[in-house]
Protein backbone atom coordinates (compact mmCIF):
# COMPACT_ATOMS: atom_id res chain seq x y z
CA UNK A 1 0.00 0.00 0.00
CA UNK A 2 1.58 3.72 -0.91
CA UNK A 3 2.41 5.61 2.30
CA UNK A 4 0.02 8.08 1.90
CA UNK A 5 -2.75 5.62 2.13
CA UNK A 6 -0.99 3.48 5.17
CA UNK A 7 -1.02 6.67 7.31
CA UNK A 8 -4.34 7.79 6.28
CA UNK A 9 -5.72 4.27 7.23
CA UNK A 10 -3.83 4.57 10.23
CA UNK A 11 -5.67 8.08 11.71
CA UNK A 12 -8.94 6.64 10.44
CA UNK A 13 -8.67 3.11 12.38
CA UNK A 14 -6.73 4.76 15.29
CA UNK A 15 -8.86 8.07 15.90
CA UNK A 16 -12.79 8.93 15.64
CA UNK A 17 -13.90 10.99 12.52
CA UNK A 18 -17.56 11.20 12.02
CA UNK A 19 -17.44 11.88 8.38
CA UNK A 20 -13.63 10.45 6.99
CA UNK A 21 -14.64 12.22 3.99
CA UNK A 22 -13.51 15.73 5.60
CA UNK A 23 -9.78 14.15 5.92
CA UNK A 24 -8.04 15.68 2.90
CA UNK A 25 -4.32 15.33 2.93
CA UNK A 26 -4.05 18.65 3.70
CA UNK A 27 -6.23 18.92 7.02
CA UNK A 28 -4.86 19.95 9.85
CA UNK A 29 -5.16 17.30 12.21
CA UNK A 30 -4.32 19.45 15.50
CA UNK A 31 -6.79 22.24 14.26
CA UNK A 32 -9.92 19.74 12.93
CA UNK A 33 -9.13 18.11 16.62
CA UNK A 34 -8.59 14.87 14.89
CA UNK A 35 -5.56 14.52 17.13
CA UNK A 36 -3.72 16.03 20.42
CA UNK A 37 -0.83 15.62 22.10
CA UNK A 38 -1.63 11.88 22.87
CA UNK A 39 -2.42 11.08 19.22
CA UNK A 40 0.68 12.77 18.48
CA UNK A 41 2.23 10.47 20.60
CA UNK A 42 0.40 7.49 18.34
CA UNK A 43 1.41 8.90 15.33
CA UNK A 44 4.87 9.00 16.74
CA UNK A 45 4.91 5.57 17.74
CA UNK A 46 3.02 4.27 14.01
CA UNK A 47 5.63 5.60 12.59
CA UNK A 48 8.58 4.15 13.77
CA UNK A 49 6.76 1.02 13.72
CA UNK A 50 5.26 0.94 10.74
CA UNK A 51 8.55 2.12 8.97
CA UNK A 52 11.51 2.11 10.82
CA UNK A 53 11.97 5.52 11.58
CA UNK A 54 13.36 7.33 14.45
CA UNK A 55 11.38 10.54 15.70
CA UNK A 56 13.66 12.89 17.13
CA UNK A 57 12.82 15.38 19.89
CA UNK A 58 13.65 18.30 17.69
CA UNK A 59 11.28 17.12 14.32
CA UNK A 60 8.14 16.58 16.42
CA UNK A 61 6.90 19.97 15.56
CA UNK A 62 3.84 20.76 12.95
CA UNK A 63 5.38 21.37 9.44
CA UNK A 64 6.60 17.47 10.01
CA UNK A 65 3.25 15.90 11.53
CA UNK A 66 0.09 18.08 11.13
CA UNK A 67 -1.18 16.25 8.00
CA UNK A 68 -1.49 13.49 6.32
CA UNK A 69 1.10 15.53 3.07
CA UNK A 70 3.15 16.61 6.11
CA UNK A 71 4.01 13.22 7.74
CA UNK A 72 4.44 11.98 3.89
CA UNK A 73 6.77 14.46 2.92
CA UNK A 74 8.51 14.30 6.06
CA UNK A 75 9.16 10.08 5.92
CA UNK A 76 10.22 10.75 2.63
CA UNK A 77 13.06 13.13 3.82
CA UNK A 78 13.92 10.65 6.59
CA UNK A 79 13.83 7.80 4.31
CA UNK A 80 16.23 9.40 1.85
CA UNK A 81 19.49 8.16 1.15
CA UNK A 82 20.84 11.94 2.04
CA UNK A 83 18.87 11.31 5.45
CA UNK A 84 20.78 8.18 5.60
CA UNK A 85 23.86 9.70 5.63
CA UNK A 86 23.10 12.67 7.67
CA UNK A 87 22.08 10.14 10.69
CA UNK A 88 25.04 8.28 9.86
CA UNK A 89 27.32 11.36 10.01
CA UNK A 90 26.02 12.22 13.56
CA UNK B 1 0.01 51.35 27.12
CA UNK B 2 -0.36 47.90 27.37
CA UNK B 3 1.73 46.84 30.82
CA UNK B 4 0.94 44.80 33.70
CA UNK B 5 -0.70 47.80 35.15
CA UNK B 6 -3.53 46.84 32.44
CA UNK B 7 -4.06 44.12 35.29
CA UNK B 8 -4.13 46.06 38.20
CA UNK B 9 -7.39 45.87 39.52
CA UNK B 10 -9.50 47.84 42.38
CA UNK B 11 -8.96 44.93 45.08
CA UNK B 12 -11.34 46.50 47.29
CA UNK B 13 -14.34 46.79 44.41
CA UNK B 14 -13.54 43.33 43.24
CA UNK B 15 -13.56 42.04 46.73
CA UNK B 16 -17.16 43.65 47.46
CA UNK B 17 -18.16 41.71 44.14
CA UNK B 18 -17.82 38.71 44.56
CA UNK B 19 -18.59 38.38 47.93
CA UNK B 20 -21.91 39.89 47.14
CA UNK B 21 -22.08 37.06 43.94
CA UNK B 22 -21.16 34.76 46.59
CA UNK B 23 -23.70 35.15 48.84
CA UNK B 24 -26.60 35.96 46.54
CA UNK B 25 -25.62 32.12 44.86
CA UNK B 26 -25.61 30.10 47.90
CA UNK B 27 -29.04 31.27 48.58
CA UNK B 28 -29.77 29.95 44.59
CA UNK B 29 -28.04 27.00 45.70
CA UNK B 30 -30.26 26.56 48.70
CA UNK B 31 -26.65 26.01 50.27
CA UNK B 32 -25.84 27.15 53.72
CA UNK B 33 -21.98 27.65 53.61
CA UNK B 34 -19.17 26.70 51.80
CA UNK B 35 -16.34 23.69 51.86
CA UNK B 36 -13.13 24.62 50.35
CA UNK B 37 -10.10 22.48 49.58
CA UNK B 38 -6.91 23.89 50.92
CA UNK B 39 -3.33 23.22 49.16
CA UNK B 40 -1.63 25.91 50.57
CA UNK B 41 -1.14 27.39 47.46
CA UNK B 42 -2.83 30.54 46.39
CA UNK B 43 -5.79 30.42 44.70
CA UNK B 44 -7.53 28.25 47.14
CA UNK B 45 -6.05 30.63 49.74
CA UNK B 46 -8.13 33.31 48.16
CA UNK B 47 -10.93 31.09 47.29
CA UNK B 48 -11.29 30.58 50.97
CA UNK B 49 -10.67 34.12 52.09
CA UNK B 50 -13.37 35.27 50.22
CA UNK B 51 -15.95 32.64 50.81
CA UNK B 52 -14.68 33.77 54.90
CA UNK B 53 -15.65 37.85 53.87
CA UNK B 54 -18.70 36.77 51.86
CA UNK B 55 -20.85 34.69 54.76
CA UNK B 56 -18.37 34.63 57.58
CA UNK B 57 -15.88 31.80 59.05
CA UNK B 58 -18.47 30.01 61.01
CA UNK B 59 -19.84 28.96 57.33
CA UNK B 60 -16.95 27.79 55.77
CA UNK B 61 -15.28 24.56 55.74
CA UNK B 62 -11.85 23.45 55.31
CA UNK B 63 -10.05 20.41 54.23
CA UNK B 64 -6.71 19.55 53.73
CA UNK B 65 -6.27 16.31 51.54
CA UNK B 66 -2.84 15.06 51.49
CA UNK B 67 -0.83 12.07 50.31
CA UNK B 68 2.56 10.65 49.46
CA UNK B 69 3.46 13.14 47.17
CA UNK B 70 1.89 16.20 49.00
CA UNK B 71 4.63 18.84 49.50
CA UNK B 72 6.20 18.67 52.71
CA UNK B 73 4.72 22.78 53.06
CA UNK B 74 0.72 22.26 52.54
CA UNK B 75 -0.07 21.45 55.57
CA UNK B 76 1.75 23.84 57.17
CA UNK B 77 0.66 26.86 54.64
CA UNK B 78 -2.83 25.65 54.97
CA UNK B 79 -2.98 25.62 58.41
CA UNK B 80 -1.44 28.68 58.67
CA UNK B 81 -4.01 30.35 56.13
CA UNK B 82 -6.85 28.70 58.28
CA UNK B 83 -5.69 30.21 61.35
CA UNK B 84 -5.79 33.36 59.45
CA UNK B 85 -8.99 33.96 58.94
CA UNK B 86 -9.97 31.72 62.09
CA UNK B 87 -11.82 28.22 59.82
CA UNK B 88 -12.54 24.95 60.91
CA UNK B 89 -10.75 22.68 59.32
CA UNK B 90 -10.07 18.93 59.28
CA UNK B 91 -7.35 16.42 57.60
CA UNK B 92 -8.21 13.67 54.94
CA UNK B 93 -5.50 11.64 54.36
CA UNK B 94 -6.05 10.18 50.74
CA UNK B 95 -3.28 7.78 50.62
CA UNK B 96 -4.79 4.68 51.92
CA UNK B 97 -7.83 5.05 49.44
CA UNK B 98 -5.32 6.08 46.44
CA UNK B 99 -3.17 2.60 47.18
CA UNK B 100 -6.64 0.40 47.30
CA UNK B 101 -7.91 1.66 44.09
CA UNK B 102 -4.82 1.57 42.67
CA UNK B 103 -3.39 5.34 41.77
CA UNK B 104 0.54 4.06 42.42
CA UNK B 105 0.25 0.77 41.17
CA UNK B 106 -0.66 1.86 37.92
CA UNK B 107 1.52 4.97 38.15
CA UNK B 108 4.64 2.69 38.21
CA UNK B 109 3.44 0.30 35.66
CA UNK B 110 3.17 2.86 32.94
CA UNK B 111 6.59 4.08 34.34
CA UNK B 112 8.12 0.45 34.15
CA UNK B 113 7.94 0.92 30.76
CA UNK B 114 10.78 2.70 29.63
CA UNK B 115 12.60 2.67 33.36
CA UNK B 116 12.20 -1.04 34.61
CA UNK B 117 14.29 0.27 38.08
CA UNK B 118 11.70 2.77 39.10
CA UNK B 119 9.89 1.55 42.82
CA UNK B 120 10.71 2.64 45.97
CA UNK B 121 12.88 5.31 46.82
CA UNK B 122 12.49 7.19 43.20
CA UNK B 123 10.77 10.25 41.95
CA UNK B 124 9.21 11.42 38.91
CA UNK B 125 7.30 14.33 37.09
CA UNK B 126 5.99 15.05 33.65
CA UNK B 127 6.88 17.66 31.30
CA UNK B 128 6.00 19.75 28.27
CA UNK B 129 9.02 21.32 25.90
CA UNK B 130 10.08 25.03 25.90
CA UNK B 131 8.22 26.61 22.81
CA UNK B 132 9.82 29.77 23.43
CA UNK B 133 12.44 29.20 21.02
CA UNK B 134 11.08 26.52 18.51
CA UNK B 135 8.12 25.41 17.10
CA UNK B 136 7.18 22.38 19.13
CA UNK B 137 4.35 19.79 19.33
CA UNK B 138 3.32 19.19 23.02
CA UNK B 139 4.45 15.79 23.63
CA UNK B 140 5.02 15.52 27.18
CA UNK B 141 7.88 13.58 28.74
CA UNK B 142 9.02 11.57 31.55
CA UNK B 143 11.35 12.95 33.82
CA UNK B 144 12.63 10.53 36.77
CA UNK B 145 15.13 10.50 39.62
CA UNK B 146 16.60 7.65 41.15
CA UNK B 147 17.60 7.20 44.74
CA UNK B 148 21.21 8.01 44.27
CA UNK B 149 19.68 11.45 42.36
CA UNK B 150 20.26 10.40 38.79
CA UNK B 151 17.90 12.04 36.44
CA UNK B 152 17.18 10.97 32.95
CA UNK B 153 13.81 11.77 30.70
CA UNK B 154 11.78 9.65 28.72
CA UNK B 155 9.41 9.54 25.73
CA UNK B 156 6.36 7.20 27.01
CA UNK B 157 4.00 5.67 24.69
CA UNK B 158 0.90 7.13 24.50
CA UNK B 159 -0.97 3.93 26.15
CA UNK B 160 2.34 4.95 28.97
CA UNK B 161 1.29 8.15 29.00
CA UNK B 162 -2.26 8.04 29.08
CA UNK B 163 -1.88 5.48 31.92
CA UNK B 164 0.11 7.54 33.95
CA UNK B 165 -2.10 10.66 33.85
CA UNK B 166 -5.03 8.54 34.27
CA UNK B 167 -4.00 7.11 37.16
CA UNK B 168 -2.84 10.11 38.60
CA UNK B 169 -6.23 12.23 37.79
CA UNK B 170 -7.24 9.65 41.20
CA UNK B 171 -5.85 12.07 43.27
CA UNK B 172 -7.71 15.08 41.78
CA UNK B 173 -10.85 13.34 41.96
CA UNK B 174 -11.09 11.47 44.97
CA UNK B 175 -9.98 15.13 46.49
CA UNK B 176 -13.29 16.06 44.91
CA UNK B 177 -15.06 13.16 46.56
CA UNK B 178 -14.25 13.97 49.36
CA UNK B 179 -14.77 17.63 49.34
CA UNK B 180 -18.47 16.39 48.50
CA UNK B 181 -19.12 14.11 51.64
CA UNK B 182 -18.21 16.83 53.89
CA UNK B 183 -20.43 19.28 51.60
CA UNK B 184 -23.72 17.21 51.47
CA UNK B 185 -22.81 16.11 55.50
CA UNK B 186 -23.07 20.29 56.24
CA UNK B 187 -25.20 21.41 53.54
CA UNK B 188 -22.62 23.08 52.27
CA UNK B 189 -21.67 24.00 48.77
CA UNK B 190 -17.86 23.10 47.29
CA UNK B 191 -15.79 26.03 45.73
CA UNK B 192 -13.61 25.74 43.01
CA UNK B 193 -10.32 27.29 43.07
CA UNK B 194 -9.02 27.65 39.42
CA UNK B 195 -7.75 31.01 38.38
CA UNK B 196 -8.40 32.11 34.71
CA UNK B 197 -5.58 30.73 33.17
CA UNK B 198 -6.26 27.33 34.59
CA UNK B 199 -9.93 27.47 33.39
CA UNK B 200 -9.25 28.97 29.86
CA UNK B 201 -6.47 26.55 29.20
CA UNK B 202 -8.05 23.43 30.55
CA UNK B 203 -5.77 23.30 33.19
CA UNK B 204 -7.89 20.78 35.06
CA UNK B 205 -9.55 17.25 35.68
CA UNK B 206 -12.95 17.06 34.74
CA UNK B 207 -14.87 15.49 37.85
CA UNK B 208 -11.67 16.39 39.61
CA UNK B 209 -10.59 19.84 40.72
CA UNK B 210 -12.70 21.25 37.49
CA UNK B 211 -15.97 19.91 40.02
CA UNK B 212 -17.96 22.22 41.98
CA UNK B 213 -20.84 24.42 42.85
CA UNK B 214 -19.23 28.17 42.50
CA UNK B 215 -16.08 28.83 41.04
CA UNK B 216 -15.55 32.60 42.57
CA UNK B 217 -11.44 33.26 41.06
CA UNK B 218 -12.38 31.68 37.23
CA UNK B 219 -12.79 34.82 35.90
CA UNK B 220 -9.16 36.63 37.56
CA UNK B 221 -5.93 36.33 35.59
CA UNK B 222 -3.22 34.96 38.38
CA UNK B 223 -1.56 38.02 38.73
CA UNK B 224 -5.02 39.50 40.05
CA UNK B 225 -5.41 36.55 42.53
CA UNK B 226 -2.09 37.72 43.99
CA UNK B 227 -3.37 41.33 44.13
CA UNK B 228 -6.67 39.96 46.07
CA UNK B 229 -4.60 38.04 48.51
CA UNK B 230 -2.41 40.52 49.07
CA UNK B 231 -5.37 43.24 49.92
CA UNK B 232 -7.39 39.90 52.27
CA UNK B 233 -4.38 39.33 54.40
CA UNK B 234 -3.32 36.20 52.89
CA UNK B 235 -0.25 35.09 54.64
CA UNK B 236 3.11 36.32 53.11
CA UNK B 237 4.31 32.81 52.94
CA UNK B 238 1.46 31.37 50.63
CA UNK B 239 2.18 34.67 48.52
CA UNK B 240 5.40 34.05 47.95
CA UNK B 241 5.52 30.48 47.39
CA UNK B 242 6.06 29.51 43.68
CA UNK B 243 2.64 28.27 42.18
CA UNK B 244 3.19 23.84 41.61
CA UNK B 245 0.81 21.30 40.83
CA UNK B 246 2.02 19.49 43.71
CA UNK B 247 0.97 16.52 42.19
CA UNK B 248 4.07 14.52 41.27
CA UNK B 249 6.86 13.18 43.23
CA UNK B 250 9.19 15.14 41.67
CA UNK B 251 9.43 19.23 42.65
CA UNK B 252 7.30 20.71 39.12
CA UNK B 253 6.52 24.33 38.28
CA UNK B 254 3.41 24.49 36.35
CA UNK B 255 5.24 26.43 33.91
CA UNK B 256 6.81 23.04 32.78
CA UNK B 257 4.00 20.77 33.47
CA UNK B 258 1.28 22.58 31.19
CA UNK B 259 1.77 26.75 30.94
CA UNK B 260 4.58 27.64 28.21
CA UNK B 261 5.46 30.77 30.46
CA UNK B 262 5.50 32.00 34.13
CA UNK B 263 2.34 32.73 35.12
CA UNK B 264 2.63 36.60 34.90
CA UNK B 265 3.37 36.76 31.25
CA UNK B 266 0.86 34.21 30.74
CA UNK B 267 -1.41 36.13 31.99
CA UNK B 268 -0.29 39.35 29.93
CA UNK B 269 -0.64 37.20 26.33
CA UNK B 270 -3.48 35.63 27.62
CA UNK B 271 -5.29 39.61 27.86
CA UNK B 272 -3.77 40.80 24.72
CA UNK B 273 -4.65 37.66 22.22
CA UNK B 274 -8.53 38.15 23.77
CA UNK B 275 -8.33 42.24 23.81
CA UNK B 276 -6.40 42.56 20.19
CA UNK B 277 -3.97 44.51 21.58
CA UNK B 278 -0.65 44.99 18.89
CA UNK B 279 1.72 42.19 18.97
CA UNK B 280 4.32 45.36 19.48
CA UNK B 281 3.38 46.04 22.67
CA UNK B 282 2.88 42.64 24.00
CA UNK B 283 6.25 42.63 23.22
CA UNK B 284 7.13 45.39 24.85
CA UNK B 285 5.34 44.46 28.15
CA UNK B 286 6.48 41.12 28.49
CA UNK B 287 9.70 41.02 26.71
CA UNK B 288 9.55 38.53 24.32
CA UNK B 289 10.26 38.53 20.78
CA UNK B 290 6.91 38.78 18.54
CA UNK B 291 8.12 35.57 17.35
CA UNK B 292 7.44 33.68 20.29
CA UNK B 293 4.32 35.67 21.47
CA UNK B 294 2.76 34.03 18.09
CA UNK B 295 3.69 30.41 19.12
CA UNK B 296 2.46 31.22 22.88
CA UNK B 297 -1.16 32.13 21.25
CA UNK B 298 -0.89 29.28 19.23
CA UNK B 299 -0.47 27.16 21.97
CA UNK B 300 -3.43 28.95 23.93
CA UNK B 301 -5.45 28.14 20.73
CA UNK B 302 -4.39 24.95 20.72
CA UNK B 303 -4.75 23.85 24.39
CA UNK B 304 -8.77 25.70 24.26
CA UNK B 305 -9.30 23.64 21.54
CA UNK B 306 -8.39 19.94 22.52
CA UNK B 307 -9.88 20.65 26.50
CA UNK B 308 -12.88 21.97 25.37
CA UNK B 309 -14.12 18.82 26.16
CA UNK B 310 -13.41 18.99 30.00
CA UNK B 311 -15.96 22.05 30.02
CA UNK B 312 -18.57 20.15 28.29
CA UNK B 313 -21.69 19.19 30.36
CA UNK B 314 -23.24 15.32 29.80
CA UNK B 315 -24.72 16.15 26.61
CA UNK B 316 -28.35 15.52 26.12
CA UNK B 317 -30.25 14.49 22.91
CA UNK B 318 -33.09 17.31 23.72
CA UNK B 319 -33.88 19.61 26.55
CA UNK B 320 -35.76 17.86 29.33
CA UNK B 321 -35.70 20.38 32.25
CA UNK B 322 -37.29 23.88 31.70
CA UNK B 323 -34.80 26.46 32.32
CA UNK B 324 -35.86 29.15 34.91
CA UNK B 325 -33.60 32.39 34.59
CA UNK B 326 -31.62 33.01 37.57
CA UNK B 327 -32.87 35.77 39.71
CA UNK B 328 -30.15 38.73 40.42
CA UNK B 329 -30.98 41.56 42.85
CA UNK B 330 -28.19 43.51 41.44
CA UNK B 331 -26.42 43.85 38.02
CA UNK B 332 -23.10 42.12 38.17
CA UNK B 333 -20.25 44.40 36.93
CA UNK B 334 -17.30 43.73 35.08
CA UNK B 335 -14.13 42.96 36.73
CA UNK B 336 -13.30 45.91 38.97
CA UNK B 337 -9.96 47.53 37.80
CA UNK B 338 -7.75 50.76 38.72
CA UNK B 339 -8.98 53.38 36.88
CA UNK B 340 -6.65 55.53 34.40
Amino acid sequence: MDITAQVRQFILTNFYLPDPTALTDDTSLLQSGVIDSTGVLEVISFLEETFGVAVDDEEMIPDNLDSIARIRAYLDRKRSPAATVDQAVA
Amino acid sequence: MFSRDTLRLNAEAEVARITSWLRETLGQLHRRGFVVGLSGGIDSSVSCALAVRAVGKERVFGIFMPEKDTSDDALVLGTKLAATFGVETTIENIGPALTTIGCYERQIQAIRTVEPAFGAGWKFKLILPSILKADRLNVTRLVVESPAGATTSHRLTAGAYSQLVAATNYKQRLRKVTEYYHADRLGFAVVGTPNRLEYDQGFFVKLGDGAADVKPIAHLYKSQVFQLAEYLGVPAEIRARMPTTDTFSLAQSQEEFYFSLPYDKMDLCLYALDNSVPIQEVARATDLPEETIRRVYQDIEGKRRTTAYLHRAPVLLEKVLAEKPPVRKAPVASVQMVEG
